[in-house]
């Protein structure tokens, strides 16, 4: 017990007379420990805010959803449930339109959400003003608007919305419909009316896709998850889906999870930077306590004792840096839940979480120690006789500590990478990521020491002795170029993402469509053509046609048939089987189209009547089928088997606004089968744009006229705030590579008053000395970023090539920014001291010794 | 006692061995004390080091109390150093971060013990009891060396070791060390080796040990 009371007396006091460089160091970790403290909190918080409003999210316990209105078979099942005793129903039909303001003249798409019966069947959605919600499932004639609409249409309560055949005065706006994220609402408003009105909306034709939902509530809710499990194998027949509350809550939980622990990575940067200054910070504080080391050692002090004193005063620093990272983590959720409000589709609710300031602690702790141990040991080979001598070397044998420690340091970042990412491969190859990054920046750094010590470069004095401070006995050179690299890496990587996301939907060609019209039925193409042509407008391209179609068979098995898994052992994706198919017909390949095998279009050759059609398939639903050319797939159009023959596999660019095929029939082949259109047109203004969707609204309500310009607005929206979330994490790494630059600066203070009193002794003016610092740090910053953007383009070249499938793009000024930005800021901060410094007499600090 | 047996030492300068200490056979017996003299560059500070078992004879063997030093690991001489011998250097070496007060303390907690009034009594001893919470940079040369003193005797050790003691300090400041060290000396009934260039001083020694080129040439008390 004593013994232990005289480690803390001697932690403690030992660390007394560096308590500044000890405290900018407990504030490298505590950026690290409040970044991921405030992810891990704010997961934590959304987490539990879905588990509490589970059955709000859904509306219901039980939810049957089909793309059509219910067959009898499957209405049969449905009405079975609705009869349980206690059971409560509602029903509601979803599907997109355009609406009118006629007193404005505006036009948005918008999602129309017809109710009928008590919908949502938990809690009740607020609306402005109040109490408005019941009486639409009553049947009220009145429509309640998001309250985005209103501000994009320039509407206010009372004012009349046109959908299809309806006018109708918005009663009121919805605050927040069961299960919606606000920011979806941007994209397709909601406008909620009673059921009782879709025969006067009339849009409901052919080709339409809506939702046709039967919500229930059940006496006993925990039946809900068995009910679905039970009745889904009969419903999947009949293209009903079903799902409990519980399994929605997971659903979601499960993705505020991945993104929780996606943000959680990234935050971990930050903690590990911090903990790379530690270890960059106590080589030099050791460096600096030989003398001390070898007396305590002189006086019967333990290499043991010695090392846990030092340890210990590692592990209290991390302590308190974890302690104020972590308030300062719990701290921002106060800030943050409203930054991410509008992605999450429950109210959050916000509470302070003090395990989460314990984890903070804890990782803390294990960051200073973890780092610490191996410039550390460096305590065990200080010979007590280097009290008595000067010229003691240290002794150098083969520690075998050294490589346990550099094992306990990689096993712990994998272990926490590993819990932090939830998953051990995720968790192991974001170890091996962070740690060839930091492999590629420490050869960099490593090189240019060794370049200037070797071969200093032909400079004037003062750039040449800048340079050469880089690689003195002491300096940090290494470690600030790691952490600065990692920070300049990690915001440099979301400018080239955030750059090559958007890229995809803004780079223009010139002939692009801005304004893009769906479900034109044939008999009003025509007329929709003419509209166009005489508003000036130029269509881009022909107008195209969609056959909707489902897959019967593959190679003449059923889909029922098929077996679960694909030749090659993958899972077979249910999705590609049994979802909906907009399919067209065409001869020709599309400038976003690559044919990568067969032919197309298919020779014209004599074929005989019965011969089946061919098709041409995209490449990824191809390989999900397990078709190739000369592969056959029967497909349901419209209750119509066709009987079809790959004659091609195709390439296809989905990030552009065109209309683009899983499917291309040849042409001759569906001509006959019901389809509709879609026109693409190039229109110059905003207002040209809105005018020409106020005329074709009101001449042909069933087509939908979406304005691509937008669209892309709000995707943008979103990838900025999505960007910004990650780029706020990030920037706690850059704030720790700062911190490290500060802690470096801090370290070498000593060494630098000394030389710099000297120097002015021998005659050095102040504009030299600054010229000195000035070389030294513009060479540190210029490597580390230079290094840092250049992990940042391979590393954005890879995510564009692998994860988002994109062409690669480079923003040339953003990353000179960036760049400068980080240079910038290392030179002030070393050129700051060296004016403190310089400002001494050096009189008095040459007497001081 | 302390007998050194045929003990050489040889170092590594510049990738060729130099010995810097041939030979040395000598024992030290309780209560003596013995003064190493010689020119500089003769090995007597070496051969302090191998006596007090800072470092270990490439040749020969050094026992403390009957314990060959070189059976023992890093550890097991850190112990017999805490437990019996006490050190006073030329360049003092307090440690610069605790006060006056904290450096003698350090001793007596690395051994376990609970400080008490040792350390002060210690300091009022030597002159410094208005001085306890300063720390080494806040004082004399002169000052840090008897807070040197005051360590060294903290722990009443039964062999005390001094490598050139007033070697950088001014005559006057020399002299009151000197004089502190054997009162001090005298009172705990310490053996005291004490490597040193002063004849005055060594010539109060009750026996003197003379190197030079690293051998035995003189021992008044052999």
């Amino acid at each position: 017990m004593r013994r232990l009371g005289f480690l803390f007396a001697m932690a403690w006091r030992e660390g007394r007379a560096a308590r500044t460089r000890l405290l900018v160091l407990a504030a490298g970790i505590a950026a690290g420990v409040a970044a991921l403290v405030a992810v891990n909190a704010l997961a934590k918080n959304v987490r539990d805010s879905v588990a509490a409003q589970s059955q709000a999210l859904l509306g219901a316990d039980l939810r049957f959803a089909s793309g059509r209105p219910l067959p009898d078979s499957a209405a049969r099942v449905v009405d079975s449930v609705l009869a349980l005793p206690g059971a409560e129903g509602a029903r509601v039909v979803t599907f997109g339109a355009m609406a009118l303001a006629p007193r404005t003249g505006g036009v948005r798409p918008v999602t129309v959400t017809a109710v009928e019966g008590p919908f949502p069947l938990y809690g009740t959605p607020a609306t402005a003003p109040a109490g408005l919600w019941p009486g639409i499932g009553r049947g009220n004639r009145a429509a309640l608007v998001d309250s985005a609409l209103l501000g994009a249409l320039d509407l206010a309560v009372g004012d009349t919305l046109a959908i299809g055949g309806l006018r109708i005065a918005i009663a009121g706006a919805v605050v927040r419909y069961p299960g919606d994220v606000s920011l979806a609402s941007g994209f397709s408003p909601r406008v909620v009316v009673p059921a009782s009105l879709l025969d006067e909306i009339d849009l409901l034709g052919f080709g339409s896709r809506a939702q046709y939902e039967t919500f229930v509530r059940l006496a006993d809710p925990a039946e809900a998850s068995p009910a679905a499990e039970r009745l889904r194998p009969a419903l999947r027949e009949l293209r009903v889906r079903v799902r409990s509350a519980a399994e929605q809550e997971e659903d979601t939980a499960d993705a505020f999870e991945r993104l929780g622990r996606f943000l959680g990575l990234v935050a971990l940067v930050a903690l590990l930077l911090g903990g790379l200054g530690t270890a960059s910070a106590v080589r030099v504080l050791i460096a600096q306590k030989l003398d001390t080391v070898a007396t305590l050692r002189c006086l019967g002090a333990g290499t043991g004792l010695v090392f846990a004193i030092y340890l210990l005063q590692a592990g209290l620093l991390g302590a308190l840096g974890g302690l104020a990272g972590g308030l300062i983590g719990v701290g921002l959720q106060l800030v943050v839940p409203r930054m991410i409000a509008a992605f999450v589709p429950v109210d959050l609710i916000v509470t302070a979480g003090w395990g989460a300031l314990g984890a903070g602690v804890a990782a803390g702790v294990w960051v200073a120690a973890a780092f610490a141990l191996l410039p550390l040991l460096a305590v065990r080979r200080v010979s007590p006789l280097a009290a008595l001598r000067r010229d003691v070397e240290p002794v150098r044998r083969r520690d075998p500590l050294r490589l346990a420690a550099v094992v306990v340091l990689a096993l712990s970042v994998a272990g926490v990478a590993w819990w932090q990412a939830g998953e051990w491969k995720i968790g192991l190859g974001y170890a091996a990521a962070v740690g060839a990054a930091l492999l590629v920046l420490w050869l960099v750094a490593a090189g240019l020491v060794r370049l200037v010590r070797r071969r200093p470069p032909a400079l004037p004095y003062p750039w040449r002795q800048g340079l050469a401070n880089l690689q003195r006995p002491g300096n940090q050179t290494i470690a600030v170029v790691m952490a600065l690299g990692f920070g300049a890496f990690l915001l440099a990587t979301l400018v080239l993402v955030q750059h090559n996301l958007l890229r995809r939907f803004t780079a223009g060609d010139g002939a692009r469509a801005n304004v893009v019209l769906f479900d034109i039925q044939p008999d009003q193409l025509d007329d929709v053509r003419r509209i166009l042509r005489e508003s000036g407008t130029p269509e881009v391209g022909g107008p195209v046609p969609i056959v909707p179609m489902r897959l019967r068979a593959i190679k003449g098995v059923t889909v029922r048939d098929l077996p679960d898994t694909l030749p090659t052992g993958e899972e077979r994706g249910g999705w590609a089987l049994r979802r909906e198919y907009r399919s067209t017909w065409r001869d020709t390949l599309t400038a976003t189209e690559r044919l990568l095998a067969g032919r197309w279009p298919p020779r014209p050759a004599n074929r005989p009547a019965d011969a089946p059609v061919r098709v041409a398939v995209e490449r990824d639903i191809a390989q999900e089928l397990d078709v190739d050319v000369g592969g056959r797939i029967t497909w349901d159009v419209q209750g119509v088997p066709v009987e079809t023959e790959v004659a091609a596999i195709r390439e296809v660019d989905w990030g552009r606004f065109e209309p683009n095929f899983f499917v291309v029939f040849e042409s001759g082949s569906l001509e006959r089968a019901p389809h509709s259109w879609v026109a693409l047109a190039d229109v110059a203004g905003p207002a040209d744009r809105g005018r020409l969707q106020q005329r074709l609204v009101e001449q042909h309500p069933n087509v939908a006229v979406i304005d691509v310009t937008q669209v892309v607005e709000r995707i943008q929206e979103i990838v900025d705030r999505v960007v910004f979330a990650v780029r706020f994490l990030a920037l706690f790494s850059l704030a720790t590579g700062i911190v490290v630059l500060a802690g470096a600066v801090a370290a070498s203070r000593m060494a630098r008053i000394r030389e710099t009193a000297l120097l002015r002794t021998l005659g050095g003016t102040r504009a030299q000395l600054l010229r000195v610092a000035a070389g030294e740090y513009l060479a540190l910053g210029g490597l580390a970023a230079l290094a840092g953007c250049g992990l940042a383009l391979v590393a954005g070249w890879q995510l564009a090539d692998r994860v988002f499938q994109t062409p690669y793009g480079v923003p040339p000024v953003p990353l000179l920014a960036l760049a400068a930005g980080v240079v910038g800021l290392t030179v002030l901060g070393g050129v700051l001291q060296a004016a403190a410094i310089a400002r001494r007499r050096p009189r008095e600090v040459l007497a001081g010794e | 006692m302390i007998e050194a047996n045929g003990v050489t030492r040889t170092y590594l300068s510049g990738g060729r061995p130099l010995t810097v200490l041939e030979d040395i056979t000598l024992a030290i017996r309780p209560g003596e004390f013995v003064a190493i003299v010689g020119p500089s560059g003769s090995g007597k500070t070496t051969l302090l080091g191998l006596l007090a078992g800072l470092d270990l004879p490439t040749r020969g063997s050094v026992r403390v109390d009957g314990t060959d030093l070189a059976a023992l690991d890093e550890d097991g001489r850190a112990r017999i150093r805490r437990d019996r011998i006490g050190f006073v250097f030329q360049s003092f070496q307090l440690i610069p971060t605790l006060t006056a007060l904290e450096n003698v303390e350090v001793p007596l907690e690395l051994r376990g013990e609970r400080p008490g009034d040792r350390a002060r009594d210690l300091l009022a001893r030597v002159g410094l009891a208005g001085r306890l919470d300063h720390y080494p940079a806040q004082l004399s040369g002169g000052e840090q060396q008897r807070v040197a003193l005051a360590r060294a005797f903290s722990t009443r050790p039964r062999y005390l070791f001094a490598d050139e003691p007033t070697g950088s300090l001014d005559t006057a400041t020399g002299r009151e060390v000197e004089r502190l060290l054997e009162e001090l000396n005298a009172e705990a009934g310490t053996t005291l080796v004490l490597v040193t260039h002063e004849a005055e001083l060594a010539s109060r020694a009750s026996r003197t040990v003379r190197l030079s080129g690293g051998r035995l040439v003189e021992d008044t008390g052999a």
